[in-house]
């Protein structure tokens, strides 16, 4: 295949960035996005060029570093996927493909296509656990049952994986689908109902303080996140913080 | 005959650890806060570790190169956790855990510490529902287990296709707890360039921070490993881009004896490699072989076929499959242990029955796992179990509950519909049991610094059994670790905080600062990645599924003419004083540009086979591996002495007081 | 409860709030205008009745007045935030690849509303406001009309093909902004987990009849003019 990238290039922080334009040949369909990336780098070594910088870890989908906005969408054309797992065969021969860092007044882009996501960092430890020590003495985990519901529901909020699409995608740089998804997780446990009150309101606090806007329920999240994290999570954390102001 | 002092307790097997705990020193909460512990690596181990000294007190720093803890290399575990719970009432108990990963490592662990792992492995599943892991569960409410390779039981404790994620994220909610309170300062991209010692202790790292090229000092009383395993030597792993040997190797060049680095584990179920434009390997958890006929035809014509497209694999009779792990094991069949099956199908595969373009991957088939689930769910409902669309349909959606994130997986990656046709899978390297040596206290030969979870090597022995991965590195994070490191701490509580401004480190950073500049400045004209994925063939092709003296003889050759090539013709582009992967990268490979030579150093010393290590002239007249008990019931501990072909070999003795040694038969 | 607004979730709360309640607003209007459909006499009745009926002159109506403005100030505050945490400038966004247009452009329907209800003061509300606190006409008669003189005079609004044209208009941005609204404002105050079904429902069908209905009945006095 034949490509032309368009790819973001910015040097820090500080420093303006700039479109640049990049023809590419040879590319199989069968390679990942970031393998057809890696190609790219290689020349760009070779010429003398400086690499594009972008984050990439264990390219399978599930850390959650690959953050990149491929024509106009969060992770590219495709559903369920991080960038890492798109494939090129997704791209016709002859394609231009606008490549952008993932975008949000709380998310300030570091080099190129690399962002900075410590935001999302913070409002975990704002209330993102279970207060509970580690010892040998916790009890038995068959000691409370939970119903199978519960837990699967629970299961399908905790698959998030931070990656941070939601807020890019988003019109309004909103995190509630990350938030929510979050506080349903524990929401939804017996073992995190103690603090339910606490953690809601203290990580939105803490998500307010970040810069993320607020939600439209545009439902963009949802559509583009590469683990399917449902809409139903955000209504669950309007809930609880409603819940927990109000009760 | 030898100086390493293992520290394994008096007393019988099972007391050993209580024991222990009962007698080391302890430091008292308010000397706590006077001790700084470094932890590098957020993986299960360092995750878990940082949380619990941190909850214990300690002022803890962790490190970790990628953008947050929560995202190493252990959120892609996907199978299990291993417990003796016997929840399900199969007979399992803490010495059958014990036994069963003595003898998957087929002998070649030190039984203390496999005691101690199996004898905590209860406690983590307690810990982890506290801290919320959702943990699949059946419908009285009540935790659910599957079973997996190598074992006769089912202890395997799971959260969809997404143990390792789940577990992260749980030892990362611990962390966020002790951020939040301050007890842990967390570096963020930032990677450990090396380990600095003062009069002959482990007192603090220099790091660099990879946002802005800044070279760092951070002192502390005790340094932890935590950074995982080395399997990125040969290039393609299933191991994430990043995963690296570096601060592992950076305490062996200081000291740390580095053991077994030959022992490294072959996952069998890997999605194929598909061309040269390959970066990494993606595993399809072995839970799939609970459900999963391996197979490939019986006639090289049928193969010749396949490979053209002429026939498909479906159409393909029965009688003219060759499922050979059943043929070959037919009392563990399909659920033998990842080396025997790793190797099984790369007999396969050199015989020239290898499915796909390459010639390199066999079947993993799920219609008859399909047909039978179809079968019972038909006639659970009562419905016609003849009727094979639905029977069909039915099975499907039973496999789609259990597997259906990993089908999905594979259908986006290889463009192949796994309910209709048998996905292809082959070998591929996954973890290392190898590692930093390490005494019971999972302390190294360099006082006060410590290795966990995957970068030492304790537990595992020669082979590792599916899902006890994730235990280990728990185990040693929550459980082990905060015990025995304040027994050391204990002599420190009027040490004081540490200096930087000393002459240790102003030359360990002089060094840090000389290795950068000289890449920077190197000019080369070849790509890291280059000479990352030459090395990468010389090991996968030599050091691999299975050895011989020849090859490994070559391998070390090559390794010494690659490193030196490496050095005069690398190109680093850009700065040291910017984010720069390419930079990152050139020490990441400049290390496993040494440890390859050792680890084939290491293979080619032992001539046995055992477990992953396969050597070509041990093996029984049917092809299987052959032990040398009377010579190798032992350890290889390698001392650095400036360059990998002059490593020191100390052999630390395995006594077998509680186990018998036998050939490990799954026949 | 005070510091619940100061919350985004807060404000996303209040926002639904007053939209249920213009929502309600909604109902009755068009349940009352129906009426002039059906039974004019009846119309007439009602009209009477709402036009003054002390509680709901002096409390319902300024009630409703404050609900609107504040939808609409809260609807622009909420925008200038979201602008503000937004910060992104793509060179390619495809939001039609993840949401509806309308979902994404309540703002401008809302705009179009708002126009809109200019239109209809001049034409309702500001000769009631004239006859009522101005003229102090409370009589609910005109010359030249047996009864009431509501009917009449909704009837003869409708002669005219442009305004009828404005009114439908201003009813299909209307439909828009309910068609996202409806479930947006109970995804809000967290009532769809586990009902979304329903709700959505229940949308689609508030979304369509409510502005079809009230085209209808402009149309209807149009016609039988």
């Amino acid at each position: 295949m034949r490509l032309t990238l368009k790819i973001w290039r910015q040097e820090n922080a500080q420093s303006k960035g700039v479109m640049t334009t990049y023809p590419i040949d040879n590319i199989s369909p069968d390679m990942s996005f970031l393998e057809m990336m890696d190609v790219l780098n290689k020349e760009l070594i070779e010429k003398g060029d400086s690499p594009v910088a972008f984050d990439h870890d264990c390219r399978e989908g599930i850390c959650g570093m690959c953050s990149m906005f491929i024509n106009g969408e969060a992770h590219g054309p495709d559903r369920n996927v991080t960038t890492c797992q798109l494939h090129m065969r997704k791209f016709k021969d002859g394609d231009t493909i606008h490549i952008e860092p993932f975008r949000a007044k709380a998310f300030p882009v570091i080099r190129d296509l690399l962002v900075d996501r410590s935001a999302f960092d913070r409002i975990q430890h704002a209330g993102g656990f279970i207060s509970v020590n580690t010892s040998g003495n916790t009890q038995d985990a068959n000691s409370i049952p939970i119903s199978k519901y519960d837990a699967d529901t629970a299961m399908d909020a905790a698959t998030c994986i931070g990656c941070g699409a939601c807020v890019a995608t988003c019109k309004n740089s909103s995190a509630m689908l990350f938030v929510g998804a979050k506080v349903s997780q524990f929401a939804l446990l017996p073992q995190g109902q103690v603090e339910a009150a606490d953690r809601v309101q203290n990580m939105v606090d803490q998500m307010d303080l970040e810069g993320f806007g607020n939600c439209t329920n545009t439902g963009a999240c949802e559509v583009e996140c590469p683990k399917g994290i449902s809409l139903d999570n955000i209504a669950r954390m309007n809930r609880e913080l409603l819940k927990s102001k109000v009760l | 005959m030898s100086n390493l002092k293992s520290n394994v307790p008096e007393g019988p097997l099972k007391d050993k650890w209580t024991n222990h705990k009962n007698n080391i020193d302890l430091v008292n909460p308010a000397n706590k806060r006077q001790i700084d512990v470094i932890v590098v690596g957020t993986g299960l181990a360092g995750a878990s570790a940082s949380a619990t000294l941190a909850e214990l007190g300690y002022n803890v720093k962790t490190f970790c190169f990628q953008d947050s803890p929560r995202r190493a290399h252990s959120i892609a575990a996907q199978g299990g956790i291993n417990a003796a719970k016997n929840y399900q009432g199969d007979g399992d108990s803490t010495h059958r855990l014990f036994y069963d990963t003595v003898k998957g490592g087929d002998y070649r662990s030190r039984e203390a510490n496999v005691y101690r792992l199996a004898e905590v492995s209860a406690n983590i599943i307690d810990q982890c529902v506290a801290q919320g892991v959702p943990f699949a569960r059946d419908y009285g409410g009540l935790l659910d287990n599957r079973s997996f390779g190598g074992v006769l039981v089912s202890r395997t404790f799971y959260a969809k296709g997404q143990t390792g994620q789940q577990l992260l994220l749980g030892a990362y909610s611990a962390m966020n707890r002790q951020i939040g309170r301050g007890k842990i300062k967390m570096y963020n991209r930032h990677e450990m360039m090396d380990i600095v010692k003062i009069e002959g202790k482990a007192r603090g790292i220099i790091a660099r921070n990879l946002v802005t090229g800044e070279i760092e000092r951070h002192s502390a009383h005790a340094v932890v490993i935590a950074s995982g395993g080395y399997g990125n030597v040969f290039y393609l792993s299933t191991n994430a881009m990043g995963s690296n040997v570096s601060a592992a190797w950076k305490i062996h060049r200081k000291g740390a004896y580095f053991a077994n680095p030959c022992f490294t584990q072959i996952h069998p179920t890997c999605i194929p490699v598909s061309g040269d434009h390959q970066s990494k390997l993606t595993l399809m958890s072995e839970s799939l072989r609970n459900d999963g006929r391996i197979w490939v035809p019986k006639n090289l014509d049928d193969v010749k076929a396949i490979r053209e497209g002429k026939l498909k694999p479906v159409d393909l009779s029965e009688d003219d499959r060759d499922y050979f792990l059943e043929r070959r094991y037919p009392a563990f069949g399909n659920l033998v242990p990842r080396d025997v099956a790793s190797r099984a199908a790369k007999e396969r595969c050199d015989e020239g029955f290898g499915v796909n373009a390459t010639g390199e991957a066999v079947y993993l088939d799920f219609a008859a796992a399909i047909l039978r689930y179809g079968k019972e769910k038909a006639h659970i409902k009562g419905l016609d179990e003849n009727d094979e669309a639905l029977v069909k349909k039915l099975g499907k959606e039973v496999v789609k509950a259990k597997y259906g994130n990993l089908f999905q997986m594979y259908f986006k990656i290889v463009d192949q519909d796994p309910y209709e046709t048998p996905m292809m899978i082959y070998p591929a390297v996954h973890y290392t049991m190898g590692g930093v040596w390490v005494d019971y206290n999972l302390m190294t030969t360099i006082p006060g610094c410590f290795a966990i979870g995957e970068a030492n090597f304790s537990d595992h022995g020669a082979n590792r059994l599916g899902a006890s991965a994730l235990m280990q590195g728990l185990a040693d994070g929550y459980f082990v670790l905060p015990y025995t490191i304040g027994d050391y701490l204990s002599e420190d509580i009027r040490t004081g905080a540490i200096p930087t401004d000393i002459p240790e480190f102003d030359q360990a950073e002089a060094e840090v600062k000389a290795q950068i500049e000289s890449f920077v400045n190197n000019k080369g004209t070849k790509s890291v990645d280059y000479f990352h994925k030459k090395l990468g063939k010389i090991m996968w092709n030599k050091c691999g599924m299975s050895r011989n003296a020849e090859g490994l003889n070559q391998a070390i050759k090559e390794i010494q003419e690659l490193r030196e090539d490496f050095y005069k013709n690398v190109c680093v582009p850009g700065t040291s004083a910017e984010f720069n992967e390419e930079l990152a990268k050139a020490g990441r490979v400049a290390d496993f540009l040494e440890l390859g030579e050792l680890f084939a150093k290491d293979a080619l010393e032992r001539t046995e086979s055992c477990g992953g290590h396969f050597r070509e002239e041990s093996q029984t007249p049917e092809g299987e591996a052959l032990r040398d008990d009377a010579n190798f019931t032992f350890v290889s501990a390698w001392e650095y002495t400036g360059r990998p072909s002059d490593a020191i070999l100390h052999k630390e003795e395995l006594i077998y007081d509680n186990i018998e040694l036998k050939t490990r038969s799954y026949k | 409860m005070a510091q619940l607004f100061q919350s985004s979730i807060g404000r996303k709360v209040a926002m639904a709030l007053s939209a249920f309640f213009l929502m309600v607003f909604l109902l009755q209007h068009f349940t009352i205008n129906s009426l002039s459909v059906i039974s004019p006499d009846t119309f007439n009745e009602v009209s009477h009745f709402m036009g003054t009926n002390p509680l709901v002159q002096f409390v319902l109506q300024p009630v409703l007045i404050f609900g609107v403005i504040f939808h609409f100030l809260m609807g622009f505050v909420l925008d200038i935030q979201n602008r503000r945490a937004n910060g992104k400038s793509y060179v390619k966004y495809n939001g039609a690849a993840n949401s509806k247009w309308v979902s994404r452009n309540m703002l401008f329907s809302g705009l179009v509303i708002l126009g809109f209800m200019a239109l209809h003061f001049v034409d309702f509300w500001f000769p009631e406001v004239n006859t009522k606190f101005i003229q102090g006409d409370w009589s609910g008669r005109i010359e030249g009309v047996e009864g009431y003189r509501y009917y009449e005079e909704l009837h003869h609004r409708f002669v005219n093909p442009y305004r009828v044209g404005a009114y439908a208009i201003a009813f299909v941005f209307l439909a828009l902004h309910l068609n996202h609204g409806f479930t947006s404002a109970f995804q809000s105050v967290g009532s769809t987990w586990g009902r979304k079904k329903v709700i959505q429902t229940i949308s689609v069908i508030y979304a369509y009849l409510i502005p079809a209905g009230f085209i209808g009945i402009a149309l209807f006095h149009h016609l039988t003019h």
